[in-house]
């Protein structure tokens, strides 16, 4: 046998090698990122902080009850309204514009929809509900159409040929479907509940709106108080949301907070057609201006902003990569014991139910803004649900009665039979990760999403709206590019829940 | 061999009860299993072969090189991954986490030995699910030699092999343990190979004898409906 040279033609191999690619590229993107704890004494704010965490405050907000009214409001109407339209986008899955028209509207942020929105419709219930309708519609629409096309098309291909294709449709299509979608739009629910909480950052009445106040303040009892009600809500969902009660939930919604439209057609036409046109273009100049107008914003704003974009995204996931594989045994049947795994369990919970963009914003007052709190808060959310998804995959494997035990089971029996699959999780996340990255820019690390806050905040719609095409650009970008590398490495993640 | 000379049993059982969870295979069980004997288990499927090796390597885990019917092999790493993973009990976690990464020489040197004599020595570092359903089961019986322990259990260990290549393997493989107690369905390989071979049915061990004494015709006898 060849001592000198020791190739291995194994299928781990290949994957060893994407990974081994990815790693260095987030060990580069840590080498780049601006790690730096800038605020003076973090170990005593934390100490504050955790103190507040332990002792919630819940009588000291006020408008408690509206806030919490609110956001159940616009994630019900939020989800109703995109569901509907990305159930009948879905229908036309097969066509080519509607697949990429459904990518583009979710690509962009719903803070960052709610920030366009905003101008129009102002701080109103319809700025909310579309926030979360319109990227909702593009995310239901592709998962479900992938539904209808994984389908079983016999029921179909089995009835006579007619014209009456509506008919077969519900006949034949849609009752192979229905049970998936019904649990995918409770899922999408847990998740409007965190969006809408969120949009309260951008001046939207719910419960975000109340803890970044009392977090900034540093009423840390308030702030972690809704932080707990907000767990309230998502960890209780399954007990309080059952479909008979659905139609009484969305007419209370929509007797709450009516999504009435309250401005003028004419603040509309002016937006699209005035405030969103380059400034270059809008003063009567040509096209050379307008070419050097947004080789201005490339060099200032679209430039820095993407490189931290990704910088950023690719340093939290190689910490999404790393955290997930730690934590996964913690919550696998096959290592520990009851103490562990429940604790475990408790810990991944609590990360996944936590939106990344309020562990960000936790750890940026903290530690101070720098890249760090985004690295740390992306990491540790998606290393969670990452995490999680690998351990429900490693309850399916059947161990040999003689397997190891311990880090000899871990490294040569589980790790290599779930990689592919904690591989297809970490790539297909890594879509959302840089969405969510784009975002962070809002509480001033300087991704896309901090350009496009200022220039919202200047007025500069134009600007805005030329950002938010770039965000666009780059998670295309990216959800091609790990496409690509999951179709190369033969990795699929069918039939098992990844966003 | 009368009782006072005959080395203490192996394996025991008296009126025992086997099965899995609530399902009874065996209501109760008399045998013994001397160290030193080779022994063939023959039966038609579901008359409890899998039920009895496992309940066997239950009683002597230490001593034991298991080589099970589904093979369990990891398919996505080497043959040199999956025979090194029956030895991981004798070397340290370190070591065998440096073997997974980078093997070293002689980590290398001593699986090859094993799969030069399985006839694997080219396909040592190609993963398992590249490979022939033989040659998997070679691996996995590799793996079972790799343990290094006196005692074989096996089922089926020779099944997707043919005939020339499965007995060269099996009398290699009984030569390198003291004792072993092996599921066949292969009724000639199982006089050729083994000293003594117990027939089951149903639960119920309805042959018991040297595998001199016997002829093909007596073993059919068990698998008549």
């Amino acid at each position: 046998m060849s001592r000198s040279a020791l190739t291995f033609t194994t299928t781990a191999a290949g994957w060893r090698r994407a990974s081994g690619w990815l790693g260095l590229a987030g060990l580069i993107a840590f080498a780049c990122a601006d790690l730096e704890v800038t605020r003076g004494d973090p170990g005593a704010e934390m100490m504050r902080v955790g103190l507040g965490l332990l002792r919630p405050d819940f009588l000291a907000t006020e408008g408690l009850g509206r806030a919490l009214a609110n956001t159940l409001a616009f994630a019900f109407q939020g989800v109703a309204l995109g569901a509907a339209a990305g159930f009948l986008l879905a229908l036309f899955w097969h066509r080519r514009a509607v697949r990429a028209g459904a990518a583009s509207v979710r690509a962009v942020h719903e803070l960052f929809w709610g920030l366009l929105l905003m101008q129009v419709t102002g701080l109103s219930t319809l700025t909310g509900v579309l926030a979360i309708a319109l990227p909702y519609a593009g995310i239901f629409a592709k998962v479900f159409g992938e539904f209808l096309e994984e389908a079983d098309p016999a029921p179909a291909v089995a009835l006579p040929d007619d014209r009456r294709r509506l008919g077969r449709f519900f006949y034949a299509r849609l009752p192979l479907i229905w049970a998936s979608c019904k649990a995918y739009t409770g899922y999408r629910l847990e998740c409007a509940l965190r969006a809408s909480a969120i949009l309260g950052f951008i001046g939207l009445p719910t419960l975000g709106f109340h803890l970044e106040t009392a977090f900034r303040e540093g009423h840390y009892g308030e702030g972690a108080a809704l932080l707990y009600l907000l767990f309230l809500l998502i960890l209780t969902l399954r007990f309080w949301l059952r479909p008979l009660l659905l139609p009484v939930y969305l007419l209370a919604a929509l007797v709450w907070a009516p999504p009435v439209w309250t401005g003028s057609l004419q603040t509309l036409v002016r937006f699209v057609t005035e405030d969103l046109v380059p400034a270059p273009l809008k003063n009567g100049g040509g096209f050379a201006e307008l070419w050097l107008w947004l080789g201005t914003l490339w060099t200032e704003q679209i430039g820095p902003g993407v490189w931290h974009t990704l910088v950023l995204g690719l340093a939290a996931l190689l910490l999404t990569a790393l955290l997930a594989l730690v934590l996964f045994p913690l919550r696998s049947p096959l290592f520990g014991n009851r103490v562990s795994r429940g604790l475990g369990h408790f810990i991944l919970v609590v990360l996944r139910t936590t939106p990344e963009f309020f562990l960000a914003f936790f750890f940026l007052i903290m530690l101070g803004p720098s890249m760090l709190p985004g690295i740390l808060a992306l990491g540790l959310h998606t290393g969670a649900i990452i995490a999680h998804l690998t351990a429900r995959f490693s309850e399916g494997l059947t161990l040999r009665d003689d397997s190891p035990r311990g880090l000899n089971r871990y490294a040569f029996e589980v790790l290599p039979r779930l990689y592919p699959n904690f591989l297809a999780f970490l790539l297909y996340r890594w879509e959302i990760i840089m969405r969510e990255t784009a975002v962070l820019g809002i509480l001033g690390i300087h991704t896309l999403g901090f350009y496009i806050d200022s220039s919202v905040a200047e007025f500069r719609f134009d600007r805005t709206l030329v950002l938010i095409l770039a965000t666009v650009g780059l998670n295309l970008g990216v959800d091609a590019f790990s496409r690509w590398l999951r179709g190369r490495l033969r990795l699929s993640t069918r039939g098992q829940p990844v966003e | 061999m009368n009782a006072s000379e005959a080395p203490a049993p192996l394996f025991h059982f008296r009126g025992a009860r086997l099965g899995h969870g609530r399902e009874t295979v065996f209501p109760a069980l008399d045998l013994t299993v001397r160290r030193g004997e080779t022994v063939a288990l023959l039966g038609p499927s579901g008359s409890g072969k899998s039920t009895l090796l496992a309940a066997l390597r239950r009683q002597r885990e230490t001593l034991c090189a298991w080589c099970p019917q589904e093979q369990a092999l990891v398919p996505m790493l080497s043959v040199f991954h999956n025979i090194y993973m029956g030895g991981l009990h004798r070397f340290s976690t370190w070591r065998n986490l440096r073997a997974l990464v980078h093997p070293t020489a002689a980590q290398r040197d001593s699986v090859a030995a094993v799969a030069e004599s399985l006839g694997l020595a080219e396909k040592l570092f190609t993963s398992v699910d590249r490979l022939s359903g033989g040659q998997a089961q070679r691996t996995a019986l590799g793996r079972a030699l790799f343990t290094e322990r006196p005692v074989l259990l096996a089922d089926e260990p020779v099944s997707n092999l043919d005939e020339h290549q499965g007995l060269a393997l099996l009398r290699d493989t009984l030569r390198r343990h003291d004792s072993a107690v092996v599921a066949m369905h292969d009724r000639a390989l199982a006089l050729a190979c083994f000293e003594r071979v117990i027939g089951l049915r149903h639960g119920e061990t309805v042959l018991d004898a040297p595998s001199a004494s016997l002829t093909l015709a007596d073993l059919d006898s068990l698998y008549l409906p």
